[in-house]
C-alpha cells in the first residue's frame, strides 16, 4: 500500500502538534529538563529543545548548542517512552477483603511526539512482551492501543549510539504512525509519511502539500549519512551462541569488579520490563493495594527463594542482563532484547560498555573454538 | 496506533476469591488448605496458583489436590515466611485470592503403559500428591507406582496419613525415609536416593517424577541414571521467585526459560545444563 508523503515547514509541524491536541490526545515530547533532554507535554515546536543536542560518551552526558534552530537535532536522553507505557510504578488491582476489585482510574490517550527508530524498535519489543506472548497486560495495553506514535528519523547520532549495527535505526522502523524527517539545509523542511490509516486521517486533516521527490530522496540521504557516523558499533554474528557458552568464563568476575549493580542500565533501558508488586492495606484495614514497580536483576533480591537469593554475586547478576539482552531475548520473543540506544552505557556511573563486554566475550567464545 | 495485538486470552492478574472450607494440620509449620473457588476449577497435576492474602502477599503454591475434582482445591503451605505464615494462619471462611492455574505440569500420559516413579523431599510432595490421586483414578493404565518420599525428621513427614493408607494398598509402593530419625522412627534412616537403587520399577519403563530442593534433585537424576533410567523419563520441577505468573515479571527466568511459563515441571534431559551453572 502507497501511503501519503506530505512536505511540512516548522509552522506546519506546529499545526500537527496543535492538530494532535485538538484530538484529545496528551502530546508528549523530547522536553529539556534537570540538564537532559527529558519527555514531557508540549503544545508547539518551541516546547522542544530547539536548537539544543548533547555529547554521550560512556558514563558522559552532556547538553551542548548547535548553530542551528534543528527541533531533532540530538539523540536519546536517559529516560525512555517505556515511562508511559509502562510506568515505573503503577497500581495493578485494588480490592477489598472479599477480593472484590475497586475500579481504578483510565490512562490518558497519548501521542508520542519524537520516538526514535530504536525507541520505536523497543516499543515493538515490549509489544510483544506485555501483548503477544500468551497473556496480555492490563496496564500496557489500555495506554498502548491508543496512543499514537509519530516517529522522528536520525541525524544526529549520539556518541554511545549502534542502532545501525543492530538493525533498528537510524532509519524509520516499522510501527509508526507518522515518520518525520527533519532536513536542514537552506530551507528547514520536514518530510512526513504515513504508516497506519490513523497516520494518513491526520494528514489528510492537516491539508499539506504532497512532498516532491528530491526532497524525499533529501531526506533518505541523511539517514544515510547518519549510519556511517554511530558511535559505536556491535558485530552480532555469533554473539547470541557466545553468551551462553561463555557462562562459566572467569571474565564475568572482571567485569564485576567494576560494576557497582546499581541498576542504572536497567532502568535506562527501553525494553527492560522486570517489575515487581508489593502489597499495602489501607490504615483500616479495608481496602488493599497492589502496586506494580520496576524492578532490576541486579537487585540481590530479585532472585530471593525462602532460604536465600539465588544470584548472590554479581557477576552473576551481570551475566544474567546482558545474556537475557543479546542471547536468550531471542528464544524468548525471537529477536534482540538491545536495540542499541546506548543508555546503558552513557548512563553507567563507571561507563560499562556493552558493545565492548559483549565483544570481548565473542572474542573469548571465538577463541575458545578455534583451539 | 492499530499494531497493538488485541487478545482475547483473559485477564490473568485479578484475583479469583476464594473460600476457606478446610484447614488440615500436617506437621508443625505446614498445613493443606482446601478452598472452594468462585467458579469450577481445572487444572493439571504440577501446576500452580498464586495465593494472595488481603493486603499481606501473593506468593507461588502448587496445587496438592485430587485434578479430577473441580468444586474444591487443596494446597499445601509451609509457613516459612511473611506471606505464607499469614496463609497458614487462615480459618474456615476466610477468603484468599488465587490467580492461575499457571504453568506446565507432570506430563503423566507419558507415562501410561509402563511404570511410575513419584519422588519427593519435604513439602516437594505437595505437587506429587496430585499425579497420586490421578493415578489411582486410572490404575489400570499404570504399571507399577512406586512413591519415595525423603524428610528430615519424622515430624517433618507431610501427607502421613495418606502415606499410610496408599502404603496399605497392593496396588502401590510408598517408602519413606528421615535424614535424622527419632525414638519411636522403625523405617529407614538416609536420604531419598539411597532407596533408588532397589525400587521395584523396570528402569527401562519408568517415568520419574521428582519434587524437592534442588541439590534433591540433582542428586536424584544421577541416581536414577546410574539405575538406567533413561534421562528423557525423568521430570523434575523448579522453585524460581515468582510474582505474576505470566511471564511478565522477568523474576522466574532460568536460563532462556520463564519457569512460570513453561515450567515449573522440566524434563531433566533438557536442562540438565542449566542445573551446572551457579546462579543462572
Ligand atoms: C513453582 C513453585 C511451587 C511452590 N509450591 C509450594 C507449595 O506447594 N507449598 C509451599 O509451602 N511452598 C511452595 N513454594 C514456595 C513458596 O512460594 C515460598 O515458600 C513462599 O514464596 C515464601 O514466601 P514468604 O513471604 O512466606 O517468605 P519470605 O521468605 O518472607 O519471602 C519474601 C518473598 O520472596 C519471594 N519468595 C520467597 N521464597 C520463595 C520461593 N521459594 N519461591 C518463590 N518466591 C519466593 C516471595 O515473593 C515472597 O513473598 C513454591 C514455589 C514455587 C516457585
Ligand atoms: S541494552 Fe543498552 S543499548 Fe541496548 S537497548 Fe538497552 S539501554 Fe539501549
Ligand atoms: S553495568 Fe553500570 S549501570 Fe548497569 S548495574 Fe553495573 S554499574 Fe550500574
Ligand atoms: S513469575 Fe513473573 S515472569 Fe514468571
Amino acid at each position: 500500500m502507497v501511503r501519503p508523503v506530505v512536505e511540512l515547514d516548522r509552522e506546519g509541524i506546529d499545526r500537527l502538534i496543535a492538530q494532535l491536541g485538538d484530538s484529545g490526545f496528551t502530546v508528549i515530547a523530547p522536553t529539556l529538563s534537570d540538564g537532559t533532554i527529558s519527555h514531557g507535554p508540549i503544545s508547539s515546536s518551541q516546547d522542544l529543545p530547539v536548537g539544543w543536542t548533547e555529547v554521550q560518551d560512556a558514563g558522559t552526558y552532556r547538553l551542548t548548542r548547535r548553530e542551528d534552530d534543528a527541533l531533532f537535532g540530538y539523540a536519546v536522553g536517559p529516560h525512555s517512552w517505556k515511562r508511559f507505557l509502562h510506568p515505573p510504578e503503577v497500581v495493578v488491582w485494588q480490592g477489598d477483603g472479599g477480593m472484590t476489585p475497586l475500579d481504578l482510574a483510565p490512562p490518558p490517550r497519548y501521542a508520542f511526539f519524537g520516538v526514535r527508530p530504536c525507541e520505536m524498535a523497543a516499543i515493538s519489543i515490549q509489544d510483544k512482551v506485555f501483548l503477544d506472548s500468551g497473556f496480555s497486560d492490563d496496564v500496557y495495553r489500555s495506554r498502548r492501543t491508543d496512543a499514537f506514535i509519530v516517529e522522528v528519523e536520525c541525524y544526529e547520532p549520539g556518541g554511545t549510539c549502534f542502532c545501525a549495527s543492530m538493525g533498528t535505526g537510524p532509519g524509520a522502523v516499522e510501527g509508526a504512525d507518522l515518520v518525520v524527517s527533519e532536513i536542514l539545509d537552506d530551507e528547514h523542511r520536514f518530510v512526513v509519511r504515513a504508516g497506519s490509516d490513523a497516520g494518513e486521517e491526520v494528514l489528510a486533516a492537516l491539508g499539506a502539500a504532497e512532498a516532491e521527490t528530491d526532497v524525499i530522496a533529501a531526506a533518505e540521504q541523511v539517514v544515510a549519512d547518519a549510519a556511517a557516523r554511530m558511535g559505536r558499533t556491535l558485530d552480532t554474528d555469533g554473539l547470541r551462541a557466545a553468551l551462553t557458552a561463555q557462562a562459566q568464563s572467569e571474565r564475568w568476575d572482571e567485569i564485576a569488579a567494576r560494576c557497582l549493580t546499581c541498576a542504572n542500565c536497567t532502568m535506562a533501558c527501553p525494553t527492560c520490563f522486570c517489575a515487581g508488586i508489593d502489597d499495602s492495606l489501607s490504615l483500616d484495614g479495608a481496602v488493599a493495594t497492589r502496586t506494580r514497580r520496576w524492578d532490576s536483576c541486579f537487585g540481590l533480591e530479585f532472585s530471593y527463594i525462602h532460604g536465600g537469593s539465588l544470584r548472590t554475586s554479581a557477576a552473576s547478576r551481570y551475566r544474567q542482563w546482558i545474556t537475557h539482552k543479546l542471547s536468550t531475548w531471542w528464544d524468548q520473543f525471537g529477536s534482540s532484547g538491545c536495540v542499541g540506544c546506548g543508555r546503558c552505557i552513557t548512563w553507567c556511573p563507571v561507563g560499562i560498555d556493552i558493545t565492548a563486554e559483549a565483544t570481548a566475550m565473542l572474542a573469548e567464545a571465538r577463541s575458545e573454538e578455534a583451539s | 496506533m492499530a499494531t497493538a495485538t488485541e487478545l482475547s486470552i483473559p485477564q490473568l492478574l485479578d484475583p479469583m476469591p476464594c473460600v476457606v472450607r478446610a484447614v488440615n494440620r500436617e506437621t508443625h509449620d505446614t498445613i493443606t488448605l482446601e478452598v472452594e473457588p468462585a467458579e469450577p476449577y481445572h487444572f493439571e497435576p504440577g501446576q500452580i496458583t498464586m495465593v494472595y492474602k488481603h493486603g499481606v502477599g501473593e506468593i507461588p503454591i502448587s496445587i496438592s489436590s485430587d485434578p479430577d475434582r473441580h468444586d474444591r482445591i487443596s494446597q499445601t503451605v509451609r509457613g516459612v515466611g511473611a506471606v505464607s505464615k499469614a496463609i497458614i494462619a487462615s480459618h474456615p471462611g476466610d477468603v484468599l485470592g488465587i490467580r492461575g492455574p499457571f504453568g506446565v505440569g507432570w506430563p503423566i500420559d507419558q507415562a501410561e503403559g509402563g511404570d511410575v516413579a513419584i519422588i519427593g523431599g519435604g513439602i516437594g510432595l505437595a505437587p506429587l500428591r496430585s499425579i497420586v490421586y490421578r493415578v489411582l483414578n486410572r490404575r489400570d493404565r499404570f504399571g507399577a507406582v512406586v512413591i519415595l518420599v525423603g524428610a528430615r525428621t519424622p515430624k517433618d513427614i507431610v501427607f502421613a496419613e495418606e502415606l499410610r493408607e496408599w502404603g496399605s494398598r497392593f496396588d502401590i509402593d510408598v517408602n519413606v525415609t528421615v535424614d535424622t530419625a527419632d525414638r519411636g522412627w522403625h523405617g529407614p534412616v538416609g536420604v531419598v536416593t539411597n532407596m533408588i537403587p532397589r525400587a521395584p520399577w523396570d528402569s527401562s519403563k519408568v517415568t520419574a517424577f521428582v519434587c524437592g530442593p534442588e541439590v534433591m534433585m540433582r542428586f536424584t537424576a544421577r541416581a536414577l541414571r546410574e539405575d538406567d533410567v533413561p534421562m528423557d523419563k525423568v521430570y523434575v520441577t523448579m522453585e524460581r521467585n515468582m510474582q505474576c505468573g505470566v511471564g511478565l515479571c522477568g523474576h522466574c527466568q532460568w536460563g532462556s526459560h520463564f519457569v512460570c511459563r513453561e515450567g515449573p515441571v522440566f524434563r531433566y534431559d533438557t536442562v540438565a545444563e542449566l542445573f551446572r551453572i551457579r546462579g543462572v
